[in-house]
């Protein structure tokens, strides 16, 4: 069938009217149905070019515990209690493990009871990425290197991979290990790699990350390292700042402020 | 060769062939009834119009691929939100979405995949409202 140019014309007419008229007719007006998932005013999503965060130790409490609680609390982290196969998504260390290099015998007391919150350095140049054979582990847009745990093959690639131990298998299901679960997050199964997604499923519902919320002396500033007048660039501008063993070239996004 | 070779070849055959054809003459003649899905939950009751994401031949025939296609795009490229054809939109979330209406895994999916035999590895990770709640 071939169309001649006054039928198209036609039709286009007839279509631009439609779309003009039908949000006012209400015979065109979408059914009023709510159902679960359907959103009514979807949540603005909290976008960076980079995400990082500042970690200002000094504001750290001796024996604070709540950021580490909270992640995993909401992720569902299972506490299984022994080191081996311990899961963690942040947690804290001794100051001599977190900074080898920075430390000397003759450091004060202060600073050898110190312990630091560590977590996935997001990295720039994430060898865990590199190593991953089937991109189960992938850097985003916004720089946060993030997890598809249904492409993990738990090969543990990363895990050999990640300087930061940043990374934990899971060597047994882990849903009898978990306190109380959190609906809205998804458990892992056995045999997956897991780590720190730094809150991607929060930010896209416009939340801070779990830990940065948690956090009542504000130690933790979560932000866009790319954007001039943010918090966190301002803060890593002004003060000095460590990066957790940063000559390896992996170029770690969490800034340490001692 | 010995002469009763032939009565062994055919019995070594008739062994092979009942075997490989066990699994067609062993259920011949009889059927296991087809699976009664129940939509009987508070969500789907308090609905005036019920409808699921898609109409309901597509979503019973393809809601696997949906699903796969929605695990993609909200994982790996991070857009989460779903408009169906008829232009409402959803959060594409398996445990957000689908299980908020069918609240009732034991008596909705599970009869379903019980009966043609899929073993969907879904439910290992992401989390049945019903069963945290118990």
């Amino acid at each position: 069938m071939s169309t001649n140019r006054r039928d198209f014309l036609k039709i286009a007419g007839a279509s631009a009217l439609t779309l003009i008229m039908c949000p006012i007719l209400p015979v065109c007006a979408r059914e009023n149905l709510q159902v679960p998932g359907m959103e009514s005013a979807p949540a603005k999503p909290l976008t960076a070019k980079r995400w990082a965060m500042a970690i200002d130790t000094s504001k750290c409490p001796p024996g604070c515990t709540d950021c580490v609680a909270a992640c995993h609390a909401v992720h569902n982290v299972p506490n299984i209690g022994n080191s081996k196969d311990d899961v963690k998504w942040i947690w804290t260390e001794p100051f001599a493990s977190v900074f080898p290099a920075e430390n000397h015998s003759y450091s004060g007391q202060a600073q050898q009871k110190m312990r630091v919150p560590v977590l996935c350095n997001q990295c720039a140049n994430p060898p865990c990425v590199r190593v991953c054979p089937t991109q189960a582990t992938f850097k985003r847009a916004d720089g946060i290197v993030m997890m598809d745990y249904h492409r993990c093959i738990g090969c543990r690639l990363c895990m050999a991979a990640c300087p930061y131990g940043a990374r934990s298998m899971n060597y047994r299901d882990p849903r009898p290990f978990i306190a109380k679960i959190n609906p809205d997050f998804p458990t892992r199964t056995k045999g997956v790699v897991e780590k720190c997604n730094f809150c991607q499923e929060r930010l896209a519902k416009g939340l801070l990350p779990a830990c940065v919320l948690a956090c009542k002396s504000k130690a933790l500033v979560f932000g866009d390292v790319e954007d001039p007048h943010s918090e966190i660039r301002k803060l890593i501008e002004n003060r000095f700042t460590l990066r957790r063993r940063a000559s390896l070239g992996t170029v770690p996004q969490i800034y340490y402020i001692l | 060769m010995k002469k009763g070779k032939w009565g062994l070849i055919i019995f070594g055959l008739v062994i092979f062939i009942v075997g490989v054809t066990f699994p067609v003459w062993y259920g011949a003649g009889t059927s296991a009834p087809a699976p009664v899905l129940d939509m009987d939950t508070p969500v789907i009751k308090s609905m005036p119009n019920k409808k699921c994401v898609e109409d309901t031949a597509f979503i019973r025939a393809h809601h696997m691929k949906l699903l796969d296609a929605w695990r993609d795009e909200a994982v790996r490229d991070g857009h989460r939100e779903y408009t169906a054809k008829d232009g409402r939109r959803f959060e594409k979330s398996l445990t957000g979405t689908c299980l908020q209406c069918h609240s009732n895994k034991s008596a909705f999916c599970d009869r379903c995949h019980n009966y043609v035999g899929a073993k969907p590895s879904c439910f290992s990770c992401h989390i049945v409202p019903e069963e945290v709640k118990k």
